[in-house]
C-alpha cells in the first residue's frame, strides 16, 4: 500500500499519470452544482432536525442507574407536564436520557427531584439542563453572524495573499459548498442539529479552507511564470498542481479523519450521545466533504474563473497557436492528450549523462 | 559547522529554553500553591451548574460594557453574599453572562442570581446594631426603638450626608454644627405616635411615620441579624408599599425603613469625584453626585424637605436620613443636610476614591434598565463529568494512536518526527493550558478536549505538508539537504497561510459566538500558534540534521526520504559524486530510462519515440 501510493505519487508528480479534473470541469461542476441544489431542496423540503437546545427544554441525565426503565422516567413526566412527550433513551449500559419540551422552572425541578426519587440515585448522579427557547435561535445568530465576519475577513486574506481575487472567491464558494453540502446530509439523515453540531459546521470553515489554500498555493507556484513560457496553458498547469497535492490531500484527509474518527466511535457508541458526539459528527462529515470540494470543486472553479483574465486568455490562445504549429516540444501520449509534467531545469541525469573519462567504463 | 546545521542547533535550544521556561513558572506557581500542575477543568467535566443569562434593556436602548461589568458585578455579590464559593462570572459578546457555580447550587440562589437589579429609596426610620435582638426583648411598641443610641450609628465621621451639588445658599445646612437645635431634645418624639394607628395608608401616611412600623415589621427588624453574610446578598426587596427591615451592605448596621419613594427609574446618573467645600478648594475626599431624571427631581425635593424637617430638629436624627438599596441591601443612608430642589445631589462622607466609584457605580447599576433573562441552567453531575472526560481522553488516545500507525507507515523513519514534533505540541500545549488556568482563569471544557483532538490532525497536516514538498524537491533531482532547504522555503509559506486561515476562524469564533464553542476556539487557536512554532523550532531544525546523517542522507530504504522510491535511481551526492542505485531503475518515467545511456542512445530513443507518435 505504503509503496504503491508512493509510486502512483511519483507518477502524479511527474506528470506521468494524470487526473484530468480540470479538463472536465464542466462535469464536475455540474456535479456539484446538482448535488447542492438536492441539498437545498432537501433542506427547503425537509427541514433540520434541531435538538431541545434550539427548540428549548429540559435534559435530563441520571447515570448509573441500577434499573434503567424508560418507563419510570415516562410516568414522571407525565405527572408533572401531561402535555409534554417524554424522549426516554438509555445511554450506554445504565444511564438514562431524557428530553422534554420546555415547562416552567418549577414544574422541572419538581420534575428533577421526583426522576431522582423513582431511579433511587443521589444528586451526584443526577445531570439537567434546561434550556429557554430563545438560547438556540442565539447559538444560531451568533453562528451566522461568525460565518459572514469570517468570510469577509477571508476573502480579504486571501486576496492580499494570492493576489487574485478570483482565487478567494473560488475557495469561498468552495467553503459554502461545504457548508451547504454537511448541512443537506444532516437534513437528508435527519440527524439532530445542537450547539455542537454547529461547532462542528464552523470548524469545516476553517478545515475547507485550509485544504484548499494548500492546493491553490501549488497552483499559484506552478502557474508563477507562466506567461514566460509557452509549453503549457494555465489550465494545464492548473490541473498539475492538482494531480501533484493529491496525495497529499490524500493523506491529511486520512490524518485528520483518524481522530476525528475516534471521537466519533467513542462518543457515538461509548458515550450516546452529547457534545463529542455532535463535534465528531459534523466533523467527520465536513472533512470528507472538504477533501472531495478542495479537489473537485475549487480548482476546477478557479481555473474557470481565472480562465477570463485577459492576460490568461491570451497566453492560452498563444500556447494552443504555436502547439497546432507544432513549434513546441511539448510530449504528446497515444490519445492525443498533452503530458504536463513539471520542467526540470537542472534535474540531473546521472553520470550517464556526464562526458566519460579516460580508463573508466 | 555550517551556518545552516547552527542555525538548526540553535533553533532546537530555543525550543528547549522555551519549554523549561513554561514549566518553571508553573513549576513556581505550583510550589507557592498558586495553581497545580492539572489545568482547571470546566464545570462539564468537573461538575456543577452552568447559567447562561441574557441581559436585555427594558426600554430598547442599548447596553454597553460597562452596564454589562456592573451586572456581573452585582451578580458576584448575590453569589458571594449566598455562600457559595468559587463562581466565575464572565461576560460573552455585548449581551450574555455566564455564570458557572460548582456543585449544585440551591433553586434559591439560582433565583436570586436570575434578579434583575432593583433600586429603592426609602425613609430611614430606624438604625440599629446589627445584631438580632433577642426575641425576649422584643417590645411590639416601637417606643424602645427611636431610643436607639446615637453611638450605635456609624462614626459621624464616616456617615455620609447629602447636600446639593450647587449649593451656595445653604452654607448652614452642610455645616452640621449649625443644626444642633435645642428641639433635639424631643428625641421621645415617637412615642407620641405609638400603636394605635398600626395599619398605615400608602399615600396617605407621611412615609417617615412610625406608623410604617407595623408589628411584623419590627418583629423582622429585631430577627435580622447583619452579622450573617447571607443577609447581605440581598433577594427580600420588601413591599414598595409598606415598610422593610434590611441590612447596610457591609453589615455594619440594620435599618429599618418606610415606603418607596424613588427607584431605579427617576435616577438618571450618577458620577463619583473628588469633593470641594463651599470656598471651592478639595477637600481631599470624594464624593457620589446623583442626577434625578425630572419626575424623580420633583419627588426627591419632596423627600428632602420632609427629611430636613428632621434634621433641622436634631442632626443626629435617623430620620432626617433616608436609605439606597439596591437589590434589597442598603447601599448607603446619608443624611439629609439641605432641601434639595435642583435635581442633583451629592453624598459625601469619609469616601476615598475607590467608594466613591463603587457607589457611584451601583447607582449607575441600579438605574440601568436591564431585565436578566435566564436562558440555559445545566447541571452536570460529577460523575457524567468524570465519564466524559475519561472517554475524551480514551478517545484522543486512540485518534492520536492512529495518525501515529498511519504515519509510521507513510512516511516510515520520518513518521519519528511527526510523532515527535506531536509530542512537542503535546507538551507545549499542555503547559500553556496550565499558565492560562492559572493567570487568566481559563478553564478547559468537553469542546476544548474536542478542539484538541481535532488539532492532532491539523497539527499533523503541517508536517504532511513539509514532507511532500521536500519530497517534491527529492523527485524533481535535489539532493536531500538541498531538498530539505527548497522544500522547506515552499512549504514555510503554505504552512503560514493555512494557519492564519484557520487561526483566523478560531478568532472570530472566540470573538463572537457563546457557550461551549468559545471553548472549542480557543483551544483550536492556540493548537494553531503552538503548530507554527513546532513546525519552525523543531520539525525544520530536526530535519535539517537527520539530512546530515548517514541514515537519511543516503536515502535508507526505511528512512521514508529513499529517491529510489521517489523514481530516481541516481542521486548526486555533491563533489561529483553519484551514487547509483543497486535495485533496476524503474522503467517508464523519462529521467530512468535517460540514465545510463550515452548521449546517442537517448537521440536515438528520443527519435523512436517520436516516430511512434
Amino acid at each position: 500500500m505504503k509503496l504503491n501510493l508512493a509510486e502512483w505519487g511519483n507518477q502524479l508528480h511527474s506528470g506521468e499519470r494524470t487526473y484530468n479534473i480540470v479538463g472536465k470541469r464542466r462535469m464536475w461542476l455540474s456535479i456539484s452544482a446538482a448535488a447542492l441544489l438536492v441539498c437545498i431542496l432537501i433542506l427547503v423540503v425537509k427541514g433540520l432536525n434541531f435538538g431541545v437546545d434550539f427548540t428549548g427544554g429540559n435534559v435530563y441525565q441520571i447515570s448509573d442507574v441500577e434499573d434503567p426503565d424508560p418507563a419510570i422516567a415516562e410516568e414522571v413526566v407525565a405527572e408533572h407536564a401531561p402535555d409534554q412527550e417524554a424522549r426516554v433513551s438509555i445511554l450506554g449500559e445504565n444511564d438514562v436520557h431524557v428530553k422534554i419540551g420546555v415547562v416552567d422552572l418549577e414544574v422541572s425541578r419538581a420534575i428533577e427531584a421526583d426522576l431522582q426519587e423513582a431511579y433511587g440515585v443521589t444528586d451526584e448522579q443526577i445531570s439537567s439542563e434546561q434550556i429557554g427557547p430563545t438560547f438556540g435561535a442565539e447559538v444560531g445568530k451568533k453562528a451566522i453572524q461568525s460565518l459572514i465576519v469570517f468570510l469577509i475577513l477571508v476573502a480579504l486574506v486571501m486576496t492580499v495573499y494570492f493576489r487574485a481575487w478570483r482565487m478567494a472567491l473560488a475557495g469561498i464558494i468552495a467553503l459554502v459548498h461545504d457548508l451547504i453540502f454537511t448541512v443537506g446530509i444532516y437534513a437528508l439523515l435527519g440527524f439532530e442539529v445542537t450547539p455542537a453540531s454547529v461547532i462542528g459546521f464552523l470548524t469545516i470553515l476553517g478545515y475547507s479552507l485550509y485544504d484548499t489554500v494548500v492546493v491553490f498555493d501549488k497552483v499559484r507556484e506552478n502557474t508563477e511564470n507562466l506567461t514566460a513560457q509557452h509549453r503549457y496553458t494555465y489550465d494545464e498547469l492548473a490541473n498539475l498542481a492538482l494531480n501533484q497535492t493529491l496525495v497529499r490531500s490524500i493523506n491529511t484527509t486520512i490524518v485528520a479523519l483518524l481522530p476525528v474518527g475516534a471521537i466519533l466511535f467513542i462518543g457515538a457508541f461509548v458515550l450516546g450521545a452529547g457534545t463529542l458526539k455532535d463535534i465528531s459528527l459534523a466533523l467527520f462529515v465536513g472533512m470528507a466533504v472538504g477533501a472531495y470540494s478542495s479537489i473537485f470543486v475549487a480548482t476546477p472553479l478557479e481555473v474557470t474563473l481565472r480562465d477570463r483574465e485577459a492576460r490568461i486568455t491570451k497566453h492560452t490562445k498563444e500556447v494552443l497557436e504555436l502547439r497546432a504549429s507544432g513549434k513546441t516540444d511539448v510530449v504528446v501520449d497515444a490519445e492525443g492528450h498533452v503530458r504536463v509534467g513539471a520542467l526540470q531545469p537542472g534535474g540531473h541525469k546521472g553520470q550517464g549523462a556526464q562526458p566519460k573519462r579516460k580508463g573508466r567504463k | 559547522m555550517s551556518t545552516v546545521v547552527k542555525g538548526a542547533k540553535r533553533a532546537l535550544i530555543w525550543l528547549g529554553v522555551i519549554i523549561v521556561l513554561l514549566y518553571s513558572i508553573l513549576t513556581i506557581g505550583v510550589v507557592n500553591d498558586k495553581t497545580t500542575f492539572t489545568p482547571g477543568l470546566a464545570l462539564d467535566l468537573a461538575g456543577g451548574t452552568t447559567l447562561i443569562l441574557k441581559a436585555e434593556p427594558t426600554d430598547g436602548t442599548t447596553i454597553d460594557e460597562s452596564d454589562l461589568e456592573q451586572a456581573v458585578e452585582v451578580i458576584r455579590r448575590r453569589i458571594d453574599a449566598s455562600g457559595v464559593s468559587e463562581a466565575e462570572i464572565t461576560t460573552q459578546g455585548s449581551d450574555t453572562i455566564v455564570i458557572a457555580l460548582p456543585g449544585t447550587p440551591s433553586d434559591r440562589t439560582i433565583d436570586l442570581i436570575r434578579q434583575s437589579a432593583q433600586l429603592q429609596f426609602r425613609p430611614v426610620l430606624l438604625v440599629g446594631d446589627p445584631g438580632a435582638t433577642p426575641e425576649t426583648s422584643a417590645t411590639p411598641s416601637p417606643s424602645p426603638s427611636p431610643s436607639v443610641d446615637p453611638s450605635a450609628t456609624p462614626d459621624p465621621s464616616a456617615s455620609p450626608s447629602v447636600s446639593p451639588t450647587t449649593s451656595a445658599e445653604d452654607d448652614a445646612v452642610t455645616d452640621p454644627s449649625a443644626s444642633p437645635s435645642p428641639e433635639a431634645t424631643t428625641s421621645p418624639e415617637p412615642s407620641v405616635s405609638p400603636s394605635p394607628n398600626p395599619t398605615p395608608v400608602p399615600g396617605e401616611t407621611d412615609p417617615s411615620s412610625f406608623d410604617w412600623l407595623t408589628d411584623e415589621l419590627l418583629e423582622e427588624y429585631q430577627a435580622l441579624d447583619c452579622t450573617n453574610p447571607e443577609n447581605l446578598g440581598g433577594a427580600d426587596l420588601g413591599d414598595s408599599d409598606a415598610g422593610h427591615a434590611a441590612c447596610s451592605n457591609d453589615g455594619s448596621a440594620k435599618i429599618a425603613m418606610g415606603p418607596v419613594e424613588l427607584d431605579g427609574s427617576d435616577v438618571k446618573t450618577a458620577t463619583s469625584g473628588p469633593g470641594y467645600s463651599q470656598a471651592g478648594t478639595l477637600t481631599g475626599e470624594y464624593e457620589v453626585r446623583l442626577e434625578f431624571n425630572s419626575e424623580g427631581a420633583q419627588k426627591f425635593a419632596d423627600v428632602t424637605e420632609r427629611l430636613y424637617d428632621f434634621y433641622k430638629i436634631d442632626s443626629t436624627d435617623d430620620r432626617a436620613r433616608f436609605a439606597i438599596l439596591l437589590d434589597g441591601v442598603v447601599i448607603s443612608y446619608p443624611f439629609v443636610q439641605a432641601h434639595i430642589t435642583g435635581g442633583t445631589a451629592t453624598i459625601s462622607g469619609g469616601f476615598n476614591q475607590q467608594q466613591a466609584e463603587e457607589l457611584a457605580n451601583q447607582l449607575k447599576f441600579g438605574a440601568i434598565p436591564l431585565d436578566l433573562t435566564l436562558q440555559t441552567k445545566s447541571t452536570v453531575s460529577a460523575t457524567l463529568g468524570e465519564d466524559q472526560l475519561e472517554k475524551g481522553l480514551i478517545a484522543g488516545a486512540i485518534g492520536l494512536m492512529l495518525v501515529v500507525i498511519y504515519s509510521l507507515l507513510q512516511y516510515r523513519a520520518l513518521g519519528l518526527v511527526t510523532i515527535g514534533s506531536l509530542a512537542i505540541a503535546g507538551i507545549i500545549v499542555y503547559a500553556l493550558i496550565a499558565l492560562l488556568s492559572w493567570g487568566m482563569g481559563y478553564r478547559l471544557s468537553l469542546a476544548g478536549v474536542a478542539g484538541l483532538i481535532i488539532a492532532i490532525g491539523i497539527t499533523a497536516d503541517s508536517f504532511i505538508v513539509y514532507f511532500e514538498r521536500v519530497k517534491d524537491e527529492l523527485r524533481e533531482g535535489r539532493s536531500l539537504q538541498a531538498a530539505i532547504d527548497h522544500g522547506w522555503s515552499r512549504a514555510k509559506r503554505t504552512i503560514l497561510a493555512s494557519d492564519a486561515v484557520s487561526f483566523l476562524a478560531a478568532v472570530v469564533l472566540y470573538v463572537l459566538a457563546i457557550g461551549s464553542v468559545r471553548g472549542f476556539a480557543f483551544t483550536l487557536g492556540l493548537t494553531t500558534l503552538v503548530d507554527v512554532l513546532v513546525v519552525i523550532l523543531f520539525t525544520h531544525p530536526v530535519l535539517i540534521l537527520l539530512g546530515r546523517t548517514k541514515f537519511f542522507g543516503q536515502g535508507h530504504r526505511l528512512s521514508g526520504l529513499d529517491p529510489r522510491q521517489l523514481g530516481k535511481t541516481a542521486i548526486y551526492q555533491g563533489r561529483g559524486r553519484v551514487a547509483v542505485s543497486t535495485t533496476a531503475a524503474t522503467p517508464g518515467t523519462e529521467g530512468d530510462e535517460a540514465s545510463g545511456l550515452t548521449l546517442a542512445e537517448r537521440k536515438a530513443a528520443a527519435a523512436k519515440k517520436g516516430e511512434q507518435k
